[in-house]
Parts: C-alpha cells; sequence; structure tokens
C-alpha cells in the first residue's frame, strides 16, 4: 500500500506530507532527551527499593557521600516542598521515607561525576527494612479485612453502573472470564532529562522527554516549592511514549539535585530502571454475562471489572471509567448491571498506557461476542453486524452517540479485505511458528481467523477541564508555530505544518521550540492532539489569515468577507485581484494565540450515568494466525484492518500509526508480559520482555473510513489508540479457532495452547 | 573518575579518536557518545536486545553497548554519523522518511546501518531476508510496515540506478 | 585494572598467567551485559580480538578444528557453515544478526549457559575443547567440560583456543522453542545427529538442566529398537517412545521464562520431530 506524496504536491491536508524531524532522526542529529549534555554536568541515579513491601527503619549515607566524585546524595527530608505527586491523587512520594510500597521505589537520589561513581555510590548507601508481607491479589485487596497498605486506602476506586431494567433477561445466557497480563508500554528512547540551575537557585530550566509539559511543570513546582514560572521545561525529543510519559519519572529527582549541587544534571534510566520508573498497564480480570435474544441480540450485560493499580494512585481511576464505560463494546445494549474496582497492591504502580482501560475490556466483551455467535449459531461477523452499534444509539451510561459512528461499515470492509493464501509447500522455516528455532514443518500448523471490534473514547473525560493552546505569526509568507504539545513520534509536527499550509496558503511553516513558554497544549494521549492541538493550530491560523485578509481588504478596498485562500493565494471571489500570500504578508507580522477546548463532559452518577465521554471511534481487525498446535507457538500471519478515522489528514502518518498500534496489541496477545512473583518484578529487561520483531510484524492490510465528525476541528478523530485495541482479541481468537480452546488470558502462552 | 586507567585510541568514521581517563567497564556505545561526542548512536537496553546501539566494527554490524571500548583499538568504527555527510543524506536515509519509517525515531539511526549493512552485503535481498537481517532493530513505533516499504525503495532505486 | 590486548597467543597466554584472575573477553556479548548490568565488576581484562590463531578453521583428516574466537555468523551462512548443519542452525538462532557477527563459539563454551545456543550441537557431536596455557594443550571431552549452571572445567591459566568436532555422514538438526520468531533465548531446544557409519543417534538438550543433557537412556533404547545404519522412516511407536524417553530425561525449571511441565514437553516433541526429520 503505497501513499507517498509527489515533490509536486503542497503538503497540505490530506496529502501525506513528511517530518520536518525525519532527515536529521535518521542521521543521528535529532536530540533526544538522552543526548542532551552541559558543560560541567553531574550525573544522577536513584536508590530504589530491592522490596515490594518494607518499613524504612534506617537510611545510612555517610558511606556514599564520601566517595570521591560524589556530590550529593538526597533523601525525603530534602524535598522543599510537597513530599508526594501523583497526576490524580498526590499520593506517590517523591522519595519513600516510611514504608516503601513497591519493587523500585525511589528511596535516595544521588549525583556524581560519571555514571559509575553513581553506581557505587547507591551500592554504598545502607537501607535497614523491615520486610511485610506484600499485598499482591486483587482478591485480597478487595478484602475489608486486610489492613491497607497506604493512609489512603487499599481500593483507588469502585464504579456501579445500573442502566435500563436489571432483571431483563434473554433467552440464552453466555458467561466469561478473561485475564489481562501486565504490559510495559516499553518505548524505545528511555527516561531522560537534564536540569540547569538558575545562578542564584531560585529557578530551574528542565529539558526532559515528556507527554504533557504542564502538568509535569506544575508537580515538580509543587515539590520543588517554587512558584510554577520558576520551573521551565523543554521538551528532549521523545523516544517514544505510549502513556509512560504521563506520570512523573525522574523530573522532580533531576531538578532537586540541580539545585542542590548548583550544577547541571543529568539522569538516564536505564532499561532495567526503566521497567521500574514508570508505571505499566492494568493486568485485571473481568467476569462477564451477557442475555441475548436466541437471535443473539444483546438484552442485557452483567457483570465486574477488577484491575490491578499496584501502590499508587497514577490514573487508576480514570482508566477503571473507560474500562467499565466501554464494557458493551460497539454494540446495542438496553441494559446494564456492572461494577468495577481499581485496587491498590504492591505491585508496580499502573496508569496509563495506549487504549486506556479499553483493551482490558475488549479482550472482554469480543470473547464474549465469539461465545455469543457460537451459542446461537452465527458466525462471528455476522453476531457482530446484528448488534452493531450506529449514530444516535445510547450507551450503558445513559451518553447517547451523537456522532458518526460507522461500527457495521468497519466489519463489512474489513471482512472485504482479501484472506492470505494458505501457507505454501514451499514456505521457509522463518514464515512458519517457530521461526528462526526450526521446531516447526507444515503439517504442524493450523490456521485460524479471529474478529476483534473495539468502541474507543477520544480525549479526557468526566468533566475534566481540556483545552489545548497554540500560537501563529505570520509575516513574509513564513509562518511559525508555537505550542506545548509533546511531540512523541505521532507527527504532530507535521499535521501542525500541513494545517498552517491549508489554512494560510504559506509553503514553509516554522515550528517554535515546544516548552512551557506558552499556555498548556494538555497530554500527547487520549488520542487527543489531532483533535485538540490541531484544533488550536487551526483556530489560531484561522485569526491569522482573518487579520492578513482584513489587511489585504484595507490596501485594496474591498471587503475582507470575499477574500479566500486558493492554494498560495489570496484571491478576491468578487474581483479580479489575486495575491501571493507570501506578496501580500512581506513587511507584515501578524501574531493570533487560540485556546481550543472541546464540550463539556460530565462526571457519572452513583449509577454510572452521565455524558462523561466526548467523542467516539470504531475499529475492526480480523486476525490470522498460524499455530504449532502442539508446541502451542504461534505466527501472527495477517492483521485486515478499517478504522473509523473521520478524515485521513497525512495517509502515510495514519498507516504508521495503525501498523505499529496493530504490533503493540499483537505483543499483549502473544508475548508481552511484566512477570510478577510476590511483588517481585521477574523479567525487567529486553532479553526477557519481549517485543514483536521484524520476524513477528504480520502483513496489515488497511481501509480508513473516511466519515468526517463534524464535531472534530478538522474532520478527523484521533487515531493512535484504536489500532491496538481489538486486534488483541482478534488475535487471541483466532488462536482459539485454531486450536479450539478456550483461552481466557491473554497473553497466550505456549503452555496454555498445549498443556 | 578516579579508578580510571585507561588511555587508548579509536579509529572512528575514518579519524582517530583518543580517549582518556576512562573506565575499563566504559562500552563502546558510552565511549562514543558521552566521550567522543557521536549522539547518533543510541542506548535502549545495554544488551544487544534492541538494535539501536548499532555501529560497523571492521564492516559488522554489531551492538556498540555490547563491545567493550578498549578493545575496539585497532579496528575501523563507522557510525551513522560516518555513513553519509550531514548535508547530503544517503538513499536509505532518505527512503526512511519518504516512506514513513521514521516515528519517534530512537531506532532509526540503528536501523540505518544495519540496512546499510544488509544492502552491502547483499544487493538484492529476499522479504524474508530483509525481515531476518533487522530482526536484531526493535522498533516500537511502527511495526516495521514502513521500515520494509523503505528498504524495498531503496532496492528497486539502486536495481533502476544499475539498468 | 588494565585492559590487555595479545596480539599472539603466546602474548595472551603468558598474560594470563602473570594474571590468572583477569577477565578472558572474546566477542564480550556476555561480558558486557554482566558489566552493564553490575553483575560483574571489571578488574583485569585480557581481549583476545587480536588473537590471529583464535579465528583459525582448519580440516583435520576426521572432523575440523574451529579457532574458539570464530564469530557465529561464520558457522550461521559465512565461510564455515558446510561444517555442521546443526551448528548451522543453532548459530542461526542465537541473539540478532549483530550478536552473532560479535559473540562466538568458545565464547559460548566460556559463558557454559544451559541455553547456551550451540552447546547442545557440540554435546551430541561429542566434541573435543581445546585449552591451551603456557604448559601446553589439553583436550577434554565436551561432556567433562561443561560441569553445571555457567561453570566449566578451564582452569585459570587457560585459553579455550579450539572446538573438534567429527565430520558426520548422516542427518543432523537442531530445534529450539522460544516465544517469538526471532531473537529469543532458548525455553527448550535439542540437537540430534544421525552417525550412520556407527548406526547410532545422538540426542542433546538444552535449557532444560543446569547444564547440557545427553539422552543417554532415549539413544541406547534407540539403537536396540531400530536400524540406524540407514535413514529409513521409523515407526509412530518408536518415534512416539523414544521423545517420551527423551523428555524423562530433562530435568527442567519452572521460571520467568517458561514452566518445568511445558519445558519437558518440548523436548519431547522436539526429540520426535528431529528424529522423523533424520528417518524419512
Amino acid at each position: 500500500m503505497s501513499t507517498r506524496t509527489t515533490s509536486k504536491q503542497r503538503e497540505v491536508l490530506g496529502v501525506s506530507a513528511l517530518r520536518p524531524d525525519g532527515l536529521a532522526k535518521t542521521q543521528g542529529t535529532f536530540s533526544f532527551s538522552s543526548d542532551y549534555t552541559a558543560d560541567n554536568m553531574l550525573w544522577g541515579a536513584t536508590l530504589r527499593s530491592p522490596h515490594p513491601y518494607a518499613r524504612i527503619i534506617s537510611i545510612d549515607i555517610s558511606e556514599a557521600i564520601k566517595i570521591d566524585g560524589v556530590e550529593t546524595v538526597l533523601l525525603a527530608s530534602d524535598v522543599p516542598g510537597k513530599l508526594t505527586y501523583g497526576l490524580i491523587a498526590s499520593d506517590q512520594p517523591v522519595f519513600a521515607s516510611e514504608f516503601v510500597r513497591y519493587m523500585g521505589e525511589p528511596i535516595a537520589a544521588v549525583a556524581a561525576d560519571h555514571p559509575e561513581t553513581c553506581r557505587r555510590a547507591l551500592d554504598a548507601i545502607v537501607v535497614h527494612y523491615e520486610v511485610l508481607k506484600p499485598l499482591t491479589s486483587i482478591e485480597d485487596a478487595l478484602n475489608p479485612n486486610t489492613p491497607s497498605i497506604h493512609p489512603d486506602g487499599n481500593v483507588f476506586r469502585h464504579q456501579h453502573i445500573l442502566h435500563g431494567d436489571a432483571n431483563a433477561t434473554g433467552d440464552i445466557v453466555v458467561e466469561g472470564e478473561y485475564e489481562i497480563g501486565m504490559q510495559d508500554q516499553a518505548f524505545l528512547g528511555l527516561e531522560a532529562a537534564l536540569a540547569y540551575p538558575d545562578s542564584d537557585g531560585s529557578g530551574i530550566e528542565l529539558v526532559v522527554a515528556t507527554q504533557w509539559l504542564h502538568e509535569d511543570q506544575k508537580q515538580i513546582a509543587d515539590c520543588l516549592a517554587m512558584p510554577k514560572e520558576k520551573v521551565r521545561l523543554q521538551l528532549g525529543g521523545v523516544g517514544g511514549a505510549f502513556g509512560a510519559r504521563e506520570d512523573i519519572s525522574l523530573q522532580v529527582h533531576t531538578c532537586l539535585l540541580a539545585l542542590r549541587t548548583g550544577r547541571p544534571v543529568k539522569m538516564q534510566y536505564t532499561r532495567e530502571e526503566s521497567f521500574f520508573g514508570h508505571v505499566h498497564r492494568h493486568p485485571g480480570v473481568i467476569s462477564l454475562k451477557h442475555h441475548v435474544t436466541n437471535e443473539g441480540r444483546i438484552v442485557k450485560i452483567e457483570g465486574t471489572m477488577k484491575l490491578d493499580g499496584g501502590a499508587y494512585a497514577s490514573t487508576s481511576s480514570a482508566v477503571l471509567i473507560n474500562g467499565v464505560t466501554h464494557i458493551q463494546g460497539p454494540y446495542k445494549c438496553p441494559n446494564a448491571v456492572f461494577d468495577g474496582y481499581a485496587v491498590r497492591t504492591n505491585n508496580p504502580p499502573c496508569g496509563a498506557m495506549r487504549g486506556f482501560g479499553v483493551v482490558q475490556a475488549c479482550f472482554a466483551h469480543e470473547g464474549q461476542m465469539d461465545k455469543i455467535a457460537k451459542a446461537v449459531g452465527k458466525s462471528p461477523v455476522e453476531v457482530r453486524l446484528l448488534n452493531a452499534m450506529e449514530k444516535g444509539d445510547t450507551l450503558i451510561t445513559g451518553q447517547p452517540v451523537e456522532s458518526v459512528a460507522p461500527v457495521a461499515r468497519c466489519i463489512r470492509e474489513t471482512d472485504a479485505l482479501p484472506l492470505p493464501e494458505p501457507l505454501s509447500l514451499s514456505a521457509g522455516t522463518m514464515e512458519l511458528p517457530g521461526g528462526s528455532g526450526r521446531t516447526s514443518e507444515l503439517h504442524n500448523i493450523k490456521r485460524g481467523i479471529g474478529w476483534g471490534v473495539s468502541i474507543k473514547n477520544l480525549m479526557y473525560s468526566e468533566g475534566f477541564d481540556d483545552s489545548a493552546e497554540a500560537r501563529c505569526t505570520l509575516g513574509d509568507g513564513v509562518a511559525t508555530l508555537k505550542f506545548a504539545t509533546a511531540e512523541v513520534g505521532q507527527g504532530f509536527v507535521v499535521l501542525a505544518q500541513q494545517i498552517a499550509r491549508t489554512v494560510l496558503g504559506v509553503d514553509v511553516v516554522v515550528l517554535d521550540r515546544i516548552d512551557t513558554n506558552i499556555g498548556s497544549a494538555g497530554s500527547t494521549s487520549a488520542s487527543r492532539q489531532t483533535w485538540m492541538s490541531g484544533g488550536a493550530v487551526d483556530g489560531a491560523c484561522r485569526l491569522v489569515r482573518e487579520r492578513l485578509f482584513e489587511h489585504v481588504a484595507h490596501m485594496h478596498g474591498l471587503d475582507p468577507l470575499q477574500l479566500i485562500i486558493e492554494d498560495t493565494d489570496i484571491v478576491d471571489t468578487m474581483g479580479p485581484l489575486r495575491i501571493s500570500v507570501s506578496e501580500a504578508s512581506k513587511g507584515v507580522k501578524i501574531t493570533q494565540t487560540f485556546l481550543h477546548q472541546h464540550r463539556k463532559t460530565e462526571e457519572l452518577d452513583e449509577n454510572g450515568q452521565g455524558n462523561c465521554h466526548v467523542a467516539f471511534a470504531f475499529v475492526a481487525h480480523r486476525a490470522v494466525v498460524d499455530v504449532d498446535v502442539e508446541l502451542g507457538l504461534v505466527k501472527v500471519v495477517q492483521i485486515a484492518t478499517a478504522q473509523d478515522v473521520g478524515r485521513s489528514l497525512n495517509p502515510l502518518a495514519l498507516l504508521g500509526q495503525i501498523e505499529g498500534g496493530i504490533a503493540q496489541g499483537l505483543g499483549l496477545a502473544v508475548m508481552e508480559e511484566i512477570i510478577m512473583q510476590n511483588g517481585i518484578v521477574k523479567n525487567p529487561s529486553f532479553t526477557d520482555y519481549l517485543l514483536p520483531t521484524a520476524l513477528d510484524a504480520p502483513d496489515v492490510l488497511f481501509i480508513p473510513i473516511e466519515e468526517p465528525d463534524p464535531q472534530a476541528p478538522l474532520g478527523a478523530k484521533g487515531v493512535g489508540e484504536p489500532p491496538c485495541i481489538s486486534v488483541t482479541p482478534a488475535i487471541v481468537a483466532a488462536i482459539r479457532d485454531a486450536t479450539g480452546i478456550d483461552l481466557k488470558r491473554t497473553p497466550v502462552r505456549p503452555q496454555d495452547i498445549c498443556l | 573518575m578516579s579508578t580510571s586507567s585507561e588511555i587508548y585510541s579509536l579509529r572512528v568514521n575514518g579519524t582517530d579518536q583518543h580517549v582518556k581517563d576512562a573506565w575499563i567497564g566504559e562500552s563502546l556505545l558510552y565511549v562514543l557518545r558521552e566521550r567522543l561526542g557521536f549522539m547518533g548512536s543510541k542506548g535502549a537496553c545495554e544488551q544487544g536486545e534492541c538494535g539501536s546501539c548499532t555501529v560497523l566494527i571492521n564492516n559488522d554490524a554489531v551492538c556498540s553497548c555490547l563491545v567493550m571500548a578498549a578493545s575496539a583499538i585497532d579496528t575501523d568504527i563507522i557510525t551513522v554519523e560516518g555513513l553519509a555527510p550531514s548535508e547530503s543524506p544517503n538513499d536509505i536515509q532518505q527512503a526512511f522518511v519518504a516512506e514513513g519509517a521514521v516515528q519517534c525515531g530512537f531506532c532509526t539511526p540503528g536501523l540505518i546501518v544495519a540496512v546499510h549493512h544488509l544492502l552491502e552485503t547483499n544487493s538484492s535481498p529476499s522479504e524474508i531476508e530483509v525481515k531476518e537481517a533487522l530482526s536484531g532493530n526493535i522498533c516500537r513505533c511502527t511495526g516495521y510496515g514502513r521500515i520494509f516499504s523503505a528498504v524495498q525503495l531503496v532496492i528497486s532505486q539502486r536495481e533502476k540506478s544499475i539498468s | 585494572m588494565t585492559i590487555f590486548s595479545p596480539r599472539s597467543l603466546t602474548e595472551a597466554l603468558q598474560v594470563l598467567n602473570e594474571h590468572p584472575a583477569a577477565r578472558l573477553l572474546a566477542g564480550g556479548t556476555d561480558t558486557m551485559v554482566e558489566i552493564n548490568f553490575r553483575h560483574f565488576e571489571p578488574s583485569d581484562i585480557i581481549s583476545l580480538r587480536h588473537v590471529q590463531e583464535l579465528q583459525v578453521f582448519e580440516t583435520l583428516s576426521t572432523g575440523y578444528r574451529l579457532g574458539a574466537a570464530i564469530p557465529y555468523k561464520q558457522f550461521e551462512n559465512g565461510s564455515f557453515s558446510h561444517v555442521s548443519g546443526a551448528l548451522s542452525e543453532a548459530s542461526r538462532t542465537v541473539g540478532s544478526p549483530q550478536i552473532r557477527a560479535t559473540g562466538t563459539i568458545g565464547g559460548n563454551l566460556g559463558t557454559c549457559s544451559p541455553a547456551g545456543d550451540t552447546l547442545p550441537v557440540l554435546s551430541a557431536l561429542d566434541a573435543q575443547i581445546e585449552l591451551s596455557s603456557i604448559n601446553g594443550i589439553r583436550m577434554l571431552s565436551i561432556h567433562d567440560f561443561m560441569l553445571g549452571v555457567k561453570r566449566n572445567a578451564r582452569v585459570s591459566n587457560e585459553i579455550i583456543t579450539a572446538i573438534h568436532i567429527p565430520k558426520i555422514n548422516g542427518f543432523q538438526g537442531y530445534a529450539k522453542v522460544g516465544v517469538r520468531n526471532a531473537m529469543v533465548i532458548s525455553i527448550a531446544s535439542a540437537c540430534l545427529i544421525h552417525n550412520m557409519d556407527k548406526s547410532h543417534i545422538a540426542l542433546a538438550l538444552g535449557a532444560v538442566g543446569p547444564t547440557i543433557i545427553r539422552c543417554r537412556t532415549a539413544e541406547k533404547w534407540l539403537t536396540q529398537n531400530a536400524d540406524l545404519s540407514t535413514s529409513t522412516a521409523l515407526t509412530t511407536e518408536v518415534i512416539e517412545e523414544f521423545g517420551r524417553l527423551a523428555a524423562s530425561e530433562a530435568l527442567p525449571i519452572t521460571d520467568h521464562r517458561s514452566t518445568a511441565e511445558y519445558r519437558k514437553h518440548a523436548v519431547g516433541v522436539l526429540a520426535q520431530r528431529l528424529l522423523k526429520r533424520a528417518m524419512k
């Protein structure tokens, strides 16, 4: 599927414009946050707890501080401001002082002249612990007799949903239990930051890879006891995020070390530390009971969702709400009784990851749809089409789906994509399950096909006051854009340029530094930046265009309302005037700032009712897998998908999101899991936390469903999350289809298939 | 740091570079980045599992995180910076941009080196040979599809320019 | 803390004799992980990169002498891929192409992990390990060389200089189970060598015990129950029993990579599949 743009085409919206940072990234000259360095710089490092739960009896830093090259060692008592931080609830200590509540929790930070000196200093810090029995199961956390492991209690949130008739029944009841393992975002560019203290110590500048500069700024300032404006953040190049950079990791520690030493301090996690340094995707268990008619129509759903949020709150409460409010899937469902719980344990904190609660819900509801299909003698496609949600339908929260909802179309268009050829007799070993291990031969292999369809909310929910700001300056035919939107790889930088070119008729669009010298853009998450920051850039450019039209109209004695942009010209629709934008903007400088806000949302009531979401996107996935049933090894052959994108603003970037999301969903289906044992992380490395390689990548067939969303500023829906949501259940369904085994859990392990 | 005892020199991109006061345990990746300023090689796993730090040593593509820097004396080390002058990126680099193979870009320099090495040793690899040759370079953003397209573009462009 | 870069074997052996605590560094793909993860603090290092003798490959009358510092890629598809089909297949499964360009067969022996990919092959081939010191050369059977998890019989003043393997008339194959299609540490592996001249089939298992396991019981049973002088297909019963016996000889553990139960099952399946590939 080639989507390349020709060089003649103007790189406006709808075109596969190329990233402005692309070439530098191929040459190694693009600066990631880990690539920054400063004169007189120190290195920072973090001491972390080896125990999932323990009382700290004493901390002795006296030997560490004596080591040649060590400049400082900081503890909780050195934090000048707030001792805790957190995105929703401020319950996570900057440094643990009384208890450690998860393996890897920070206790101290050191600054020294070399990373190895730092490591030796960490070794020299003596911490005495009273090791406590960790709370590691969801059921124990929900048990009111279990002692609290945190002053805020062991349950982050319970949400009940009651919708329609609680006593409604169908002809058939279909029940299922589902379990999801803990996935890691595993971005490639590790956590890194460089802090420059102001010479008088009154402020600090931090270069950091994050998803949300202003939220970091707020939390850091609180901990440093500084006014917000004294904490200036600049986005260091971000090597992927996927949710893992929404929470604070090393930001406060780096600033504290720099302020204490009066020198620039760089912190950079190792891969092992990164596994402890950021939140993960919530593992959980979901039980679902569907009441359906003999025909297979959903009458009512009942059940529970229980998510393990780990030791601190992070975004657990929001993840839970996303999970429970999407549990019906993209299907009509008139009645529901459902309960969701997010609990605190001594496992690693869990929070945002691409799909945010909906991945878990979707794995369960899609497993149910296949069971329903089987129970009523329909195909997976038929039963999904029968129940497919449409515009105007109501969710189990009572919220109507007011905008574009092409669920049936996603399913039909996916179904129409060609299936792969059967395995050929000449297939090489690398094309079979087991790959380079040469375990399988053709006659060992069974092929299966599976389906997954999903609904995902876009942007923040539950009344969150969400906005994004952008500024546009036009002069001499050049547009300059300023925003604080974190570019994490998704390509907002190219989209912003496309918007300015389209709206203003310029070709040269300069991007100003991404930092806190402008209002917040909100987080690069929740599939929200195309809509939110895209809307802000679009709005700022439109305001500039109005001023430009006024300027031209004034010069030529025209009504500005009769002017339009045509390619790179300003054209008078009522007369002969045609003047290029670069000429018209010669010697002028027009600057406009725009704040984009989406429509208000509501909180849920005690029955889980309320218009809590802004908008929705839909997608269908069909997976084809080959399974070596005897060894339990899987090769994902092909993923076909049609996704509701509203409008394709950049087909090449869109395809990149689709294929990339699919690979992450594949990982959760067959290989990616953080293995926990009594609160201990068993595989914090890329040797044992397995990510899909080039040889694991399936063929992807993709059809964008373009039905512009009138509520979206550019008609485009966010596209980042849907690709990774229903692909996981589709793959697992395909494995069930190939093997006949009722797999309840993802990721599917070899022993789940063959033993 | 205080315990260092080494002075040695490395030949990087054709130029001798002196390394002073280094700790013996430093990897080539660390020395390239932190002592010699070649920031193009990226570190993401420190155990040879991701390929972000791929460089050429004596024309072999290797993970620089797994090379003890002081042991790489008297070898020819080529980093991503040494593949093409910054003002004229090579066809692989251009193809990666044109085909959308770059998202966050952290894995990209290592992939550029790996693709360069592949096409130097096999100018017309099959699809599966490309996948196997790149199986040591993890990309978390793209799902690899656009990377394969970029490699195919380079192969076809080079074939065209020969014929 | 010094790194030595000897230019000859003689020089390397002398340096080692003077610094018996020094770590020998071949490709570095294991040692550098240990250093990067702080599992090993380097003191003196002897880099073998520039010792040409360790790169030498020789064809002998009965087999081959493989220089210990030859990297995997040379056995995978490089100059020496013809010496052993199983060694070639095993080499192809080691880590990534980058690792295979650096890591060496001698390094695999030196680390002596039960999951070492070439070790089941060397075991099934009854390889002889050549250990050199300033006092001379001693030859040790692979079975006496491997002592346990990451433990071997090399003494501190010795360097693994070469591996001697026989020429085999008959099938040889290697299979390895990993959850990913490439670049994965073995969960279970097996190597089967069919020596038609000796009417014998050897089977060695990896990652299912403290060190590589040679399946002597299964091998003996097969010799008694099948004509191994040819490659004629065997009955399903014979193949299944061979797999069952092989699995019963495995001593796997449960860890974060897999379960003991699965590993036992997997090596049984691999043994059967390899036997079918050999006898058809």
